[in-house]
Order: C-alpha cells, then sequence, then structure tokens
C-alpha cells in the first residue's frame, strides 16, 4: 500500500529521540564505529563521505577511515584523538539518534560526564584484545554514577581474536562482575567489528554463536519510555510572564511528574497553596501537561512567585534544604578549595555556598574510597556542600533534574564541578517519606523517623573489661556508619561520667544507676531515630539485663568486647590498672570488683585476635545480618 | 488514555524553548539573530511560544550584508511586520561603501567583514551580552562540538579547547563585561527535524526554498542563480533549471540543488531521500581546510 507524504511525514515525526553517549580508549575503535554505525544505516551525506575518502588518503589511509568523520576539530585531526564531546545526529525509520562522543582519555573525564549528563544509554567500547581495562571500568562507573539506567558493551575488534566465543564471554564475565557493584539497571554485550561492520548494522556471519541483536536493532528498540519519572511532579519557575494586567503565568520545563488543570498545588519555598487555573502550552491552552514539556502555569491566587521558586503537589514535596550531600566530580584545574564560596546552579537557581567536607574520594577503577581534603581535576567523591540560601531538591537516583547541580567559580565563572544530591544525609528519604513528614506533624512516630532517616534504630552495647577495646572500636564503627550516611552516637563511660553522671561514682549501686541513665538516653536516641554504641565496662548481668528491657530486646544488641584481664593490664591505656593495683581506685573490676561476662552475647570480638578494623567489619556484619542496615 | 510521552520532535521543541526562556530570564541585554532562513523562522516561532501570550522580549538583529536576494529583505520585512518583533538591521556600511565584495577580496575576507565583523560591531554597539543563533550541531564538523552555551571572549572569539562543560539543561551564563554568551537553542535539531516542524506549525518561509524554474549558471559543479550585474565567466551560458535553495546566503555564495520540491511536504519528502548535506550548496564552507572552525574561532557564528 502507498503510503501518502502525510502520513510518512506523521511517522517520522512521531519517532522518538533516544541519546546515547559513547566512550571508550584512544584505540578502542570508537570513531569508526560510530562512523560505521551512520554509514551502514546511511546517515553519511555523499559529500561528507567524498571529503571522508579525499581526507583518509591524504592522512595516508587505504581505507575510508571513519574515524576522520568524527574527529571534527583541526587539532584533533591533525593529534588523531578526540578532545571534545561531538554531538552526532542520525534517525532510522524508528528512532531519531543523538550520539554524544566523547574521547576516551583519562584526563577527559570532565567529556565523558557532560555526554553523560543527558543520556539514556552508554555505548561503552572495549578492545576485544585487551579486555576491561582502567578506563573501561572508569567510564562505566562514570554512567552509574551519572544515572544512566543501561549500558551496552560492544566489544569490538572481534576480527583480530579469531570471532572467539572466548574472549567474548572472558570480557562479559569480567565487566559483569565489576557491574554488580554499580547502581546499572540494564547492562548488555554485543561482540562487533566496527571496522568490518560485523553486528553493527548487519548480524554477523563469521559469529553465529551470537544470538542477540546487532548494535542498531538493540538501539532502536531497547525500552526508554518509562525512564522519565512522571510521578513527582516538580516545576521550577523559569520566567514570571506579565505581558498585560490581566494575565500573569509561570513559565519554566516540568521537571519530573504531571500537572493537571485544576490541581491544588504548593508553591514553595513560600508553602503557600494555590490551584492551577491555566496551562499553557506554546498557543494552546491544555488540561494537563507532564515532563518534559515547556509550560506555562496561570494559579487562582495572587502569590508573589519568582523564578527559582518551585511548584509541587502538596502531598508530594521536594526536600527543602541548605546543607547537601552529594556525589560531586571535580572538572577544574585549580583544585576545590573548602575555604571560599562557589556558586551552585540548581534548576532554576543560582545559590552561594561552600564546601563543608570532603568525606572521601572514590577509585573508579576499584570503586575504593580513600580519605581526601579536596577533588582535583577529573576527581570523583562525595561531598558536603553548605548553602546560603535553600534549594528545593530531590535524590539524583529518584530525579535528574531536581537531583542535579552544576558548581560555578565566581570569579573565573568556569564550571567547575557538577553534583549528584544524595539522600542518606537528609532528614527525608524521597518524596513518600517526605509526604508523611509533612502531612502527620502531629503524630510522629519511630517509624516515621525510621523511614526518614532510611534505618532502623539500635543500640549497640559494648561491654567488657577497661583495656579491652570497647571505645576504640565504638568510635571506628561510628566513624564508618557516618561515612556512610548513618545517623549515630557513641555515649561511652568516660563522656557521661563527666556530665551526664558526675554525681555517680563506682559502687555497685552507683555502677547501676550510672547505666541506667545511660541507657535511657540511649532509648531517647533510639527514638530519635539514631544508630547508638555504648561502651561501658558495665560489669554486672542483671544491670545489662536492665539496660536492654529499657531499651527494648528488638533494639538492643549485646556486645563482649574480650581480652584477657592480662592483656589489658598490659595495655592499660589510662593508667587505671596501675593505680588500682597501688589501690588508688576502690572497686576496680577485674581489680577489686567482679566482671560477669555476658552468656548469650550478639557477638564476642576477642580483640587480642582481631584488629580494630576485623571488629569494625563483624559488628557492620551483624547490623546487616540483623537487616538493620540494608 | 492519556498520552504521557514526547515524539522527538515534541522533546526537540520543549528543549529549545527552555533554552530560550533560560536566556530571557538570565541575561540584561539578549537578542536574537535573524538572518531570514529557514531556521531563523523555526527560532522565531519558538520565541513566540516561549512567551506567549506575551511578546518576545528582545529584538531580532539582522547582520545584512546587502548582498541577501531581494526575496529574503521583503520576506524579512513582511514576516517580522506580521508578528510585530523588534527587528534591528546592522550593516557594515563603512565595508561595503569601501568595496568588500566575494569577487575582488575572495570569499574567505568577505565573509569576514561583511559578516564578522559586522556581527561583532552589531553585538558591540547594541551592548548585547548574549545572542540567539539558529546554528546547529549536524551543519558541520566543528560546530558537533559547539555547546548550546558558546562563551565568547571580549573579541568575540570562540577557544574549543577551552569550552565549559555543559551538563544537563543546567546552562552557565556567567560572563563578564565586554564578554558574550552565542546561544544555540536548535543545536540538536537537523535539517530534517527543521522542515518537519515548518511543516507542522505552518511556519511561512523564503519562497526560495521552493522549486521553480530559475536563471542558473553551473560553476565547479554548482548551481548559481543569475541576477542583474553579474560578472559572467568565459564561456558560462544562463540557462533554465528546475531548482530550489536549501540555505540561504548571499547571492553571490549561494548555490541552488535541482529539485522539483514545491511544498513543505514534498521537501520533507525530498529530505528523506536526500543524498548531500545541506552546506554543500554554501561556497564560504569550503573555502579552506577546517574554514567553519577559523571562522568561528575569529567570531563568526
Amino acid at each position: 500500500m502507498a503510503v501518502s507524504i502525510e502520513q510518512l511525514i506523521e511517522q517520522v515525526s512521531e519517532s522518538e529521540l533516544l541519546r546515547f553517549v559513547t566512550a571508550g580508549s584512544v584505540d578502542d575503535g570508537k570513531s569508526t564505529l560510530i562512523g560505521r554505525l551512520l554509514h551502514d544505516a546511511k546517515a553519511i551525506y555523499e559529500d561528507h563521505l567524498a571529503s571522508l575518502d579525499r581526507d583518509s588518503r591524504k592522512a595516508g589511509r587505504e581505507y575510508i577511515d571513519f574515524a576522520l568523520l568524527t574527529d571534527g576539530l583541526k587539532a584533533e585531526r591533525e593529534q588523531g584523538i578526540t578532545i571534545d564531546v561531538a554531538y552526532r545526529h542520525f534517525a532510522t525509520p524508528r528512532r531519531r539518534f543523538i550520539i554524544a562522543d566523547t574521547p576516551g582519555h583519562e584526563q577527559y573525564t570532565r567529556n565523558m560526564a557532560t555526554g553523560a549528563s543527558t543520556a539514556d544509554l552508554a555505548l561503552i567500547l572495549v578492545d576485544a584484545r585487551n579486555g576491561v581495562t582502567t578506563q573501561s571500568r572508569r567510564h562505566a562507573f562514570i554512567a552509574s554514577l551519572l544515572g544512566i539506567p543501561r549500558i551496552v558493551v560492544a566489544v569490538n575488534k572481534m576480527d583480530l581474536v579469531g570471532w572467539s566465543q572466548n574472549a567474548f564471554e572472558a570480557i562479559r564475565h569480567e565487566f559483569g562482575q565489576f557491574c554488580t557493584k554499580l547502581r546499572i539497571a540494564d547492562l548488555e554485550f554485543i561482540p562487533i567489528s566496527a571496522l568490518k561492520g560485523d553486528n553493527v548494522v548487519h548480524r554477523s556471519e563469521n559469529m553465529p554463536w551470537y544470538q542477540g541483536p546487532p548494535l542498531l536493532s538493540y538501539l532502536e528498540t531497547v525500552h526508554i519510555a518509562s525512564d522519565q519519572n512522571l510521578i513527582d511532579f516538580r516545576f521550577p519557575v523559569q520566567y514570571v510572564l506579565r505581558p498585560s494586567s490581566d494575565f500573569r503565568g509561570y513559565a519554566g520545563t516540568i521537571a519530573s511528574g504531571v500537572v493537571r488543570l485544576g490541581e491544588e498545588v504548593v508553591v514553595l519555598p513560600s508553602r503557600r497553596l494555590t490551584t492551577i487555573t491555566r496551562i499553557q502550552k506554546g498557543f494552546e491552552e491544555v488540561d494537563y501537561a507532564f515532563a518534559p514539556q515547556s509550560v506555562t502555569l496561570c494559579v487562582a491566587d495572587d502569590l508573589d512567585i519568582s523564578r527559582g521558586d518551585m511548584i509541587a503537589h502538596p502531598a508530594n514535596v521536594p526536600w527543602i534544604a541548605r546543607d547537601i550531600e552529594a556525589m560531586l566530580i571535580w572538572l577544574h584545574e585549580e583544585p576545590m578549595r573548602l575555604d571560599r564560596y562557589y556558586l551552585v546552579k540548581h534548576t532554576t537557581s543560582v545559590v552561594r555556598g561552600r564546601f563543608t567536607d570532603v568525606m572521601y574520594r572514590i577509585d573508579p577503577d576499584t570503586l575504593h574510597r580513600q580519605e581526601a581534603k579536596a577533588l582535583a581535576l577529573n576527581e570523583m567523591g562525595r561531598v558536603c556542600m553548605h548553602l546560603f540560601r535553600p534549594i528545593m531538591c530531590d535524590e539524583y537516583a529518584r530525579n535528574r533534574s531536581t537531583g542535579a547541580f552544576i558548581v560555578i567559580d565566581p570569579i573565573t565563572n568556569f564550571t567547575v564541578g557538577c553534583g549528584m544530591i544524595i539522600d542518606r544525609s537528609h532528614p527525608y528519604t524521597g518524596s513518600t517519606a517526605a509526604q508523611r513528614v509533612a502531612l502527620h506533624q502531629e503524630q510522629i512516630t519511630v517509624e516515621d523517623r525510621s523511614l526518614v532517616l532510611g534505618q532502623k534504630p539500635v543500640t549497640i552495647w559494648m561491654t567488657g573489661l577497661s583495656g579491652s577495646g570497647k571505645s576504640t572500636i565504638a568510635y571506628a564503627v561510628e566513624k564508618r556508619l557516618l561515612a556512610d550516611g548513618r545517623a549515630c552516637f557513641v555515649l561511652d563511660g568516660d563522656k557521661v561520667r563527666q556530665g551526664l553522671n558526675k554525681d555517680l561514682g563506682f559502687s555497685p549501686s552507683d555502677r547501676s544507676e550510672n547505666i541506667r541513665r545511660v541507657a535511657e538516653v540511649a532509648r531517647l536516641m533510639n527514638e530519635a531515630g539514631l544508630v547508638v554504641l555504648v561502651s561501658l565496662i558495665s560489669p554486672f548481668r542483671k544491670d545489662r539485663e536492665n539496660a536492654r528491657s529499657i531499651i527494648g530486646g528488638d533494639r538492643f544488641l549485646e556486645i563482649f568486647v574480650h581480652a584477657p584481664i592480662e592483656t589489658c593490664e598490659e595495655r592499660d591505656p589510662k593508667g587505671l590498672y596501675a593505680k588500682a593495683r597501688q589501690g588508688l581506685i576502690p572497686e576496680f573490676t577485674g581489680v577489686s570488683s567482679p566482671y560477669e561476662e555476658p552468656d548469650q552475647p550478639d557477638l564476642k570480638l576477642d580483640t587480642t585476635q582481631l584488629s580494630v578494623d576485623a571488629c569494625v567489619e563483624a559488628i557492620i556484619g551483624l547490623l546487616r545480618e540483623k537487616r538493620i542496615l540494608e | 488514555m492519556e498520552k504521557l510521552h514526547l515524539s522527538h520532535l515534541e522533546a526537540l521543541e520543549a528543549e529549545s524553548i527552555h533554552i530560550i526562556r533560560e536566556v530571557a530570564a538570565e541575561f540584561e541585554r539578549p537578542v536574537m539573530l535573524y538572518s531570514v532562513g529557514k531556521d531563523s523562522s523555526v527560532m522565531v516561532r519558538l520565541a513566540q511560544k516561549a512567551f506567549y501570550p506575551g511578546k518576545i522580549p528582545f529584538p531580532l538583529l539582522h547582520v545584512d550584508t546587502g548582498m541577501k536576494f531581494p526575496e529574503m529583505y521583503e520576506f524579512r520585512d513582511r514576516f517580522c511586520r506580521e508578528i510585530g518583533a523588534d527587528l534591528r538591521i546592522y550593516r557594515h556600511d563603512e565595508a561595503i561603501a569601501q568595496g568588500v565584495n566575494p569577487w575582488d577580496m575572495g570569499t574567505v575576507k568577505c565573509c569576514a567583514i561583511l559578516k564578522t565583523q559586522a556581527l561583532l560591531n552589531a553585538l558591540q554597539e547594541g551592548g548585547y551580552d548574549a545572542a540567539l543563533g539558529g546554528a546547529r550541531r549536524d551543519e558541520e564538523k566543528s560546530r558537533a562540538k559547539e555547546r548550546v552555551y558558546s562563551f565568547r571572549d571580549s573579541y568575540g572569539q570562540w577557544d574549543p579547547k577551552n569550552q565549559r562543560p555543559e551538563l544537563w539543561n543546567l546552562y552557565n551564563g556567567r560572563i563578564k563585561k565586554g564578554e558574550c554568551i552565542r546561544v544555540f537553542p536548535l543545536s540538536n535539531w537537523t535539517e530534517l527535524d527543521v522542515w518537519l516542524y515548518i511543516y507542522r506549525e505552518q511556519i511561512p518561509v523564503v519562497p526560495m526554498y521552493f522549486a521553480k524554474e530559475r536563471p542558473m549558471v553551473v560553476r565547479d559543479g554548482r548551481l548559481i542563480p543569475v541576477y542583474e550585474g553579474m560578472r559572467l565567466q568565459p564561456g558560462e551560458e544562463p540557462q533554465t533549471v528546475m531548482c530550489r535553495f536549501r540555505t540561504l546566503g548571499c547571492y553571490p555564495c549561494t548555490g541552488a540543488v535541482v529539485s522539483s520540491a514545491r511544498s513543505v511536504a514534498e521537501i520533507v519528502q525530498e529530505m528523506i531521500t536526500v543524498k548531500h548535506s545541506e552546506r554543500v550548496t554554501r561556497l564560504i564552507d569550503h573555502d579552506q581546510d577546517s574554514s567553519m572552525e577559523q571562522k568561528k574561532r575569529e567570531g563568526y557564528f
């Protein structure tokens, strides 16, 4: 049946847009692949092909070098490398594609991040001869950091490994292992030869063992429609339209969610409620609008709304935060500084802010966390920022629009960093929790707090002789939990006896009272949602049982930190044993007062056998096992 | 069922409107460069939509070389009058009076003076801190590397090796006095997208885009229109050719393509099967190796 021009146009106009980023090391053949993709998909004009042919010969190639097609800048063509992100376009009857072609060199992490920020998919090239390299891992990590939900690994140059299935499977296995540590919803592997064209557009006859689709078929059919967050309505006000006295509208791009005529909305940060009275999309009025449409909203009430404000549904609001935590990529030669302020552009607002802490730097090759004072060019890490004005934001993993920000140097005006907001340090996690807090402020339960903090409160009660290592371990666990974004606190004997319990001595009855008070404080802290680490000798069984009943059995973990008295005495970090032996301290546990070992502690740590780190690991393991940490 | 999903054309439209509004919100004196061509027509339409029911809150600027086709001037004046646009025209009259032209001094020099220099003069005279342009990344290799917000120093120069990273839709428009941002809201559009949108929105364009029998000469394999006062080269014989223009520039430097597409729909159909890039008809892109990049570094769009 003949298709009319109108139908054809309709079909082409309605096709879906897929944006993908390509990454690969210098010699993985990325440019060749893109050239091949464009060529075989018939997306290269004849005059471009002719000039490519000329350029290829000029560069001394005997074949058409597709790399010359994509390496646009003169400097790049001369050096034979790609130095900046280039955007390519092509279309098939099914889809329209935008490729962000990013350079693979280590020093150009920033370009990969740039290309990845708007991508639906990442295409990572691996040379079949070299296997998974440091750079492949780095690219996968950046892709996951920027929230790209799917990665396609094109294992290239299969022709040079004799089309070997084993070589392909080995790479698939190794890469797959690495990616289990990342947040990637969908991971696909395709064996190709960009130079020969196998499995790029056309199915390879050399690799009958591969059953999956060629690259282009995959790109044409992979499901992306559900990537858009259509749940949490967020409308950052971009521009106020007031052409006449009878029209006032708020123009902007819907960051996420759907808005309907007549709906009640809340304006943030003022928290004023109003109703949507008109939705203008270009020249037409519509009944509803959704992300990522650019529209203009009118509301019923005459409110003071300006650029940088946000409109949302009252039952589903973002955080309003001055202190944020984020994964950050530093993009500038001059390293980050903690002693000066920067500008943060987030949705439509620009605020001043300061880095208050670099919690760690992450090594993208091993994913190990390293201590760092600041981030330098192309380094990534977790940071805390304090903003001079609050922003309305969400977790990046949930919302790529309201969870992202860039950092601008106020002096040079250069874009020096980009951040992806994480939720751990926040009083809320995501909209469900925020919604509950917003609506039920009169009756907040421990469960509510638990939900918003993303952790179950618990008291980890560490008992043992003086010098057995309780406090050392408690503080090490606290550090570790805080680094993980958990809210926790150490109550140790010395600390409470300096203030809260300074009226108490060391008689059995005073010891009981000491423990009772600490248990009550721990309980309050648990109710506030905190994980509490108690470090107390607490020598008597009945006192510990009393503490358990105060705190509640389901929130009480008893950990016996064990070292023989001889060892403790030898360690004697505070010189107490020596004094006790001289009779200067009465009723000293282990010397002049007994220690009753727990019968069935949740964990027994022998500190003569285990390092501090091993003890920390054991406790974290216990918390995981008890499902206190996910 | 409610549709909650955008086609590629709708997604491009939303993105472009976002960019145009961002410029209006963040800059003190923005201007939209209006070149009379199809991309400008689309860009102006997007701006109208962005601020409707209000008017476009910045002027349009036409950098005129004095060598555009008569149909273009006619179209420009009518179009801008009809939509109520605030049109500013800048012409480097001093250079034109000195006789700058492509025949005597070559296209490279002529462009550098009548387009690049004229543009820089116009931006400086108007005190504009942002200039929206209709350039697209699919047009040419070095444009593929262009940012949506392209920073230009106080001499209007582009430094491709030191571009600001551009992430998400968070554009960095911060500049110092005298510096300027060139903004390209159509960055992600292709020539086909432009025509599809013109079709969908019924946007008026200069009639030269439609096929008609026109007097032409063939020069270096290109179809060059014959016009009054043109200098014919030895052996050139004007002939009537059914053709249309894919891009519109200055008359000495703009070629046509053989085509029978008389309507937007037919142009779209032609586009879907076309074999050559649009800029093949622009003599100025081919005048030296990496010529577009060179021009852009100096301040050209």
